[in-house]
């Protein structure tokens, strides 16, 4: 066991840690929106991820001659771990570098990697990820927007919801159902999809927080260039659940659960009630550790997962847990806040009287979002008892 | 940066598996629940050779001078296992006592004997209050000339029965708590075994009436120390404990069927399954940092101590009962061996502080 860095990854963390400081707050992007206008805060969000990628802390998982950074594991790990810290926000142009840029580095073709790569990288164009439908959701295979081949184009009829960023959104690179006799896995196309195509219509959703952060999206007639097809027609439920590398930002999300525990550990202390903190009230204190003790637990099994992947081991059923484990947890502490702050957690963020300058309603609904949002606590809990306990599958 | 076991780790962990697994069966394990000391002595005879019993011990004293982490390597498949008798309280807590708090004189002998199996020792601190508050602690060490004695009556003495000496948490004149040793075939030493729910680890009541004891060095400090390393063992056993229910309940839904199908495949047993194995992996990162600390000195060992005490143990006890449950009404028979795992659950998690107590802890040294 050796918890150090290295000399010269100390060194790249202060500098890391010194450009955040510098940087993040100066960028004008809140982690939330507030109320100022969309077009506003995406034009911030733009210009943020082009200052972030040209000081080199976008991509880092890419290879260089994509435009990444290649950088080694643990480098990884410092930088999530600093944008977590300086509570950096989420790029807007997340999607495309987590999800699209590697896919068309795995399986695109060279055209496609010279068209869509960089811009994906600076900002300049921004991807939605059209996945999720109304009828499927946690059942995503059983999609049903329809791809049909019209001459060089398809034309795509159909509807996907849940759609980020949909509403800034230059392309969406969209699963389409372009075989329905096949047995549903089989009958999927990854295809990119221009979000100003005629026929493509863009209806907001109002999330319980109050932002419009994600989207409905309508096909009506939509026609799609052949050549957007990524990987082999019908093989698009393999393209899109095979990356052949991840933005490794384990410690980025122990990072963010231990900032939040640190905040409610904050909060705790700064709320008396009958003369004392609530931190010293003997039940709240049990509760304020075994959050504690539950958020130490997975900075270690980060720094594990970490460990084995520098090391080449192959990662068993502990590196399925991150996201059932870390979610639950942030908002377990979210709803600890909200207990400890009493009347106060009915506030909304925009009220004078509101503690801790309104964080807390808002993140203990945004955190349960992220417990629903990328697999369910309870499909999570499936993949988890299937593929890693190996417990027989329930058809 | 390396968060894991290293090399030699490993293997440990694995030959004590392979080890515990040809010799620690469940007949085994029976047998020595039926018998009067609980205490298997052939299985302890050929552990001494593997020379678990001095894997804390200094190297000038016969052992393999290695540290906490080394140590859980094997308590965890001691836990595993189910393994009966008093090595965890023996050489992991009482030697710890020794190794950090024993004279050389004291332990040229004492903790020599301790490694080659030659003898057994035990540890003593909670009396019928049951608690580790020095309020709570009566018994009472003067000295008259060089020759300390105590006096008192210890509760919940893991293998007194079996032990030849006992370390023991006393008062001074002063007030302070100590740490003691004591011979168990000194004068003023009556036991009284306790009958006990998890017959795998007995335990029993143990006066001292002006019985001659040797003070250890470190005082107050020492007593934390403890704290620190019987937290840590207990945490270990825990975690090899709740692997093993997890795998009996998981393997057990595979093969038995109902309605058609094995229970495993419905979702109630999967989800419990995969909550059991979310809590538990990030558990055992925890241990392995907590181990790691107490070697290093890292100034947040106590706290991690603690965490990992209480974490493990609530994991441990509400997974076995889980696991009882999981395997229907044959997990509730005598004959299967499920309850060894639940009843050893329960022991561990009042022994050496309840999860409570151990929050506190970390509560309190984390300045809330």
């Amino acid at each position: 066991m050796d918890l150090s860095f290295s000399p010269e990854e100390e060194a790249f963390r202060k500098k890391v840690r010194a450009w955040m400081e510098e940087n993040v707050a100066k960028s004008g992007v809140a982690a939330a929106r507030g109320s100022e206008g969309e077009k506003e805060w995406a034009t911030r969000a733009r210009a943020w991820q082009r200052t972030l990628y040209e000081a080199g802390y976008v991509a880092l998982g890419w290879p260089k001659e994509y435009g990444g950074q290649a950088l080694d594991p643990v480098r990884q790990s410092i930088v999530s771990e600093e944008l977590a810290r300086a509570q950096a926000p989420q790029l807007l142009g997340g999607l495309g570098i987590a999800m699209l840029g590697p896919t068309l580095i795995t399986w695109g073709t060279d055209e496609q990697k010279s068209r869509y790569l960089k811009k994906i990288l600076t900002g300049d164009e921004i991807w939605c990820q059209g996945y999720s439908e109304p009828g499927s959701g946690s059942d995503l295979a059983s999609l049903k927007t329809r791809a049909v081949v019209d001459g060089d184009h398809f034309v795509v009829n159909g509807q996907k919801v849940w759609t980020s960023a949909a509403q800034f959104a230059d392309g969406m690179f969209c699963l389409v159902r372009t075989d329905p006799e096949a047995p549903k896995h089989r009958g999927i196309s990854y295809i990119l999809i221009d979000m100003h195509s005629p026929g493509l219509t863009v209806r907001p959703l109002v999330q319980m927080t109050g932002d419009r952060g994600f989207n409905e999206v309508f096909f009506d007639n939509v026609r799609v260039p052949r050549e957007n097809l990524v990987g082999k027609l019908n093989e698009g439920w393999i393209v899109a659940n095979s990356t052949l590398f991840h933005e490794r930002n384990m410690l980025g999300s122990s990072s963010a659960a231990d900032q939040r525990f640190m905040r409610l550990l904050a909060l705790a202390k700064s709320i008396k009630r009958g003369g004392r903190p609530i931190s010293a009230d003997p039940v709240f204190r049990q509760r304020l550790a075994d959050l504690e003790m539950r958020t130490a637990a997975l900075r270690y099994h980060s720094m594990r997962q970490l460990s084995d992947h520098i090391r080449g081991r192959r990662p068993g059923t502990e590196s399925m847990l991150n996201k059932l484990v870390g979610t639950e947890l942030m908002h377990d502490i979210a709803i600890a806040a909200m207990e400890a702050m009493g009347d106060y957690s009915m506030l909304a963020r925009a009220d004078e009287s509101a503690m801790d300058k309104g964080y807390w309603p808002y993140e203990w609904m945004f955190s349960l979002g992220m417990v629903i949002g990328g697999g369910t606590s309870h499909i999570q809990k499936n993949i988890i008892a299937e593929r890693g306990l190996k417990m027989p599958k329930s058809r | 940066m390396e968060f894991g076991l290293n090399e030699e780790q490993q293997q440990l962990k694995q030959s004590a598996r392979t080890f515990l697994a040809a010799e620690c069966t469940s007949a085994a394990i029976r047998k020595t629940m039926a018998g009067a000391e609980g205490h298997p002595r052939e299985l302890y005879a050929q552990i001494a050779k593997l020379g678990w019993n001095g894997i804390l011990v200094p190297e000038k004293f016969g052992g393999a001078g290695l540290g906490m982490l080394d140590m859980a390597m094997i308590l965890e498949e001691c836990g595993y296992a189910a393994m009966p008798g008093p090595f965890l309280f023996s050489s992991a807590i009482a030697a710890s006592a020794l190794k950090l708090g024993g004279s050389d004189a004291f332990n040229s002998k004492w903790l020599s004997a301790i490694s080659s199996g030659a003898a057994t020792g035990t540890i003593a601190i909670v009396e019928s209050a049951d608690s580790f508050d020095p309020v709570d602690i009566a018994a009472s060490a003067s000295k008259t000339g060089a020759q300390w004695r105590l006096t008192g009556t210890k509760m919940f003495v893991p293998y007194a029965h079996v032990a030849d000496f006992i370390v023991v948490a006393a008062k001074n004149e002063a007030a302070d708590i100590g740490l003691f040793a004591v011979e168990t075939k000194s004068p003023g030493v009556k036991m009284h075994s306790l009958q006990g729910v998890d017959l795998t680890r007995r335990t029993s009541i143990v006066e001292f009436n002006n019985t001659p004891a040797i003070a250890l060095d470190g005082a107050g400090d020492l007593f934390a120390k403890l704290i620190d390393i019987g937290a840590i063992a207990i945490a270990a056993d825990s975690l090899g404990g709740m692997e093993r229910a997890l795998e009996m309940a998981v393997e057990y839904s595979k093969v038995r069927e109902q309605f058609g199908k094995p229970i495993g495949s419905f979702q109630a047993l999967k989800h419990a399954a995969a909550e059991m194995v979310a809590e538990l992996e990030p558990a055992r990162a925890l241990l392995w940092y907590a181990a790691y600390a107490i070697d290093s000195g890292a100034p947040d060992a106590s706290r991690a101590a603690s965490m990992a005490k209480g974490l493990l143990c609530s994991i441990y006890s509400r997974g076995t009962d889980r696991a009882v449950l999981m395997h229907g009404g044959i997990g509730f028979t005598w004959e299967h061996d499920m309850h060894l795992w639940f009843k050893r659950a329960r022991f561990n998690e009042s022994y050496f502080g309840a999860p409570p107590y151990h929050r506190e802890r970390v509560a309190a040294l984390g300045g809330y």
